[in-house]
């Protein structure tokens, strides 16, 4: 009863932002229409749907670690997480309230994301259905990245960082636009030890159909959430304290 | 009958003393001003005694209940309206104390029952569906403490409710205190005056972490030797510097 109480005001307050709205399901449906439309003029097959989708659906979700860590941030700013702290919700409450509402906004996202690549000539099939589960774990990491940063950076650093840095992190070393491969070096390396390549490779896994190529992914993906969620739960229940 | 008994409550920030080992009790139903300039002690104070702070040493007792062993008890009993605005923006003005409601534990029905009451009690009627960022300063701190008031609290902490408001709104809000006066202990820390002589039973003035003089404005007032209770508070910090 109490942690839905604090769920839905996350949940709320997260939604009833125009801006949150415009960026989080917007701009990853206006990227997968500009890429689709560069792809229908040139020659090479560089934004292949089946390819690009599942990299999208990815890279969409380094906006709920900007509107997590935003939220964090804006209510440790503010008086009303102290007021929260008088009653009796519990550390458990806060982390839990924080984390499972943006988890269907993530999930209706992909969804959003795959709705436009069924428009854009992606095959309809069931593997539509695993790939949208498969995003769980990838959500899951983004959303634990957002409790941390939100626990860590105040309101104008998590704009700065998650909106501007985390973004093209996730753009960049994903793989999503180009062959890391092409690349190669020491910027191949750096993107291997990082999870959004492997957030990507795991989602093109399951919309291939080719289950065994999720493996490592999946569990590079899973190791960052557990380290991720641990440091997050440290720095909230740090911060809990300061307050 | 005490509600709170505070004995020997300290807290200490590294090398400063915050809070300097203080004793006082709080009757049930009183409202109690705890005045000072600004660094006394009032807000850290008002922080252990809600639990957001831990004493470095000593104890207080809210209806027998210590904020140091029995910290989960206490929070059922108390409800704190900041000295910000604590209101979530994006709500509206029924939404936020939905918000309380719920988080208190409160089933459907008792719900709806506590938000008519305030929304009566506190004239917001015309604004349930308004979304509390869009509401001005007055109105935002009425909803604030009536977002105090929804867990139907034994003791409330009123941390400089009208900081800032003009003076029709301040006045408003003071009705809206004294309204409460009688049916729950409150604790109001002000750096308004008149707001602490006007309001209060009983008054505590802070320096420096340390309880100067507690008493009835009147009390004070004689004690200063002085007939303005601004001139009176101004001659007792000043002398306690000495």
């Amino acid at each position: 009863m109490k942690l839905k109480a604090f769920s839905s005001r996350t949940a709320k307050e997260i939604l009833r932002d125009p801006l949150n709205l415009g960026f989080g399901l917007g701009f990853p449906v206006v990227l997968i229409l500009l890429l689709s439309a560069i792809q229908a003029n040139i020659p090479v097959e560089l934004f292949v749907i089946e390819n690009l989708a599942p990299g999208i659906a990815v890279f969409g979700l380094s906006f709920m670690t900007l509107f997590s860590a935003a939220l964090i941030a804006k209510d440790r700013g503010s008086a009303i997480l102290q007021r929260l702290y008088t009653t009796p919700l519990t550390p458990k409450d806060f982390i839990l309230g924080y984390t499972l509402p943006i988890l269907p906004i993530a999930v209706a996202q992909c969804i959003v994301c795959y709705i436009f690549a069924l428009i854009l000539g992606l095959d309809i099939t069931v593997r539509l259905l695993w790939s949208i589960i498969a995003i769980i774990p990838s959500a899951l990491f983004f959303i634990a990245l957002g409790l941390l940063c939100g626990s860590v950076f105040n309101d104008k650093q998590v704009g700065g960082i998650c909106g501007a840095l985390l973004t093209n992190l996730t753009a960049w070393l994903s793989g999503i636009w180009f062959d890391l491969e092409l690349v190669g070096g020491a910027f191949k390396k750096i993107a291997d030890l990082l999870p959004f390549i492997h957030a990507v490779e795991l989602e093109r896994a399951v919309l291939s159909g080719n289950y065994e190529d999720m493996f490592p992914h999946l569990y590079w993906v899973l190791g960052y959430i557990a380290v991720t969620f641990g440091l997050a739960v440290f720095a909230f229940l740090r911060q809990m304290k300061r307050q | 009958m005490e509600t709170i008994k505070i004995s020997g409550l300290t807290k200490k920030y590294k090398d400063t003393t915050a809070v300097d080992g203080l004793d006082l009790a709080i009757n049930e139903g009183e409202l109690f001003a705890l005045l000072g300039v600004n660094g006394a002690g009032k807000t850290t104070t008002i922080k252990m005694l809600s639990c957001l702070a831990k004493p470095t040493s000593g104890d207080a007792f809210l209806c027998g209940k210590s904020i140091v062993k029995e910290s989960g008890e206490v929070k059922s009993l108390i409800a704190v309206s900041p000295q910000e605005t604590a209101v979530a923006p994006n709500l509206t003005v029924r939404e936020n104390l939905e918000l309380m409601a719920g988080v208190h534990g409160f089933a459907k029905e008792k719900t709806e029952r506590k938000i008519a009451e305030l929304t009566e009690q506190f004239g917001l009627g015309e604004i349930t569906s308004k979304k509390a960022g869009k509401l001005s300063g007055g109105w935002q701190r009425r909803l604030s403490i009536a977002m105090a008031l929804i867990s139907e609290p034994k003791i409330l902490f009123l941390d400089e409710p009208t900081l800032g408001l003009d003076v029709v709104v301040r006045s408003e809000l003071w009705d809206n205190i004294r309204a409460l006066k009688g049916k729950i202990t409150i604790i109001l820390t002000t750096h308004y005056m008149e707001e602490a002589e006007s309001l209060s039973d009983r008054i505590a003035v802070m320096k420096d972490g340390k309880l100067i003089i507690t008493g009835t404005a009147e009390e004070i007032k004689a004690f200063a030797g002085e007939e303005k209770f601004e001139d009176a508070f101004v001659k007792i910090v000043k002398e306690a510097v000495k």
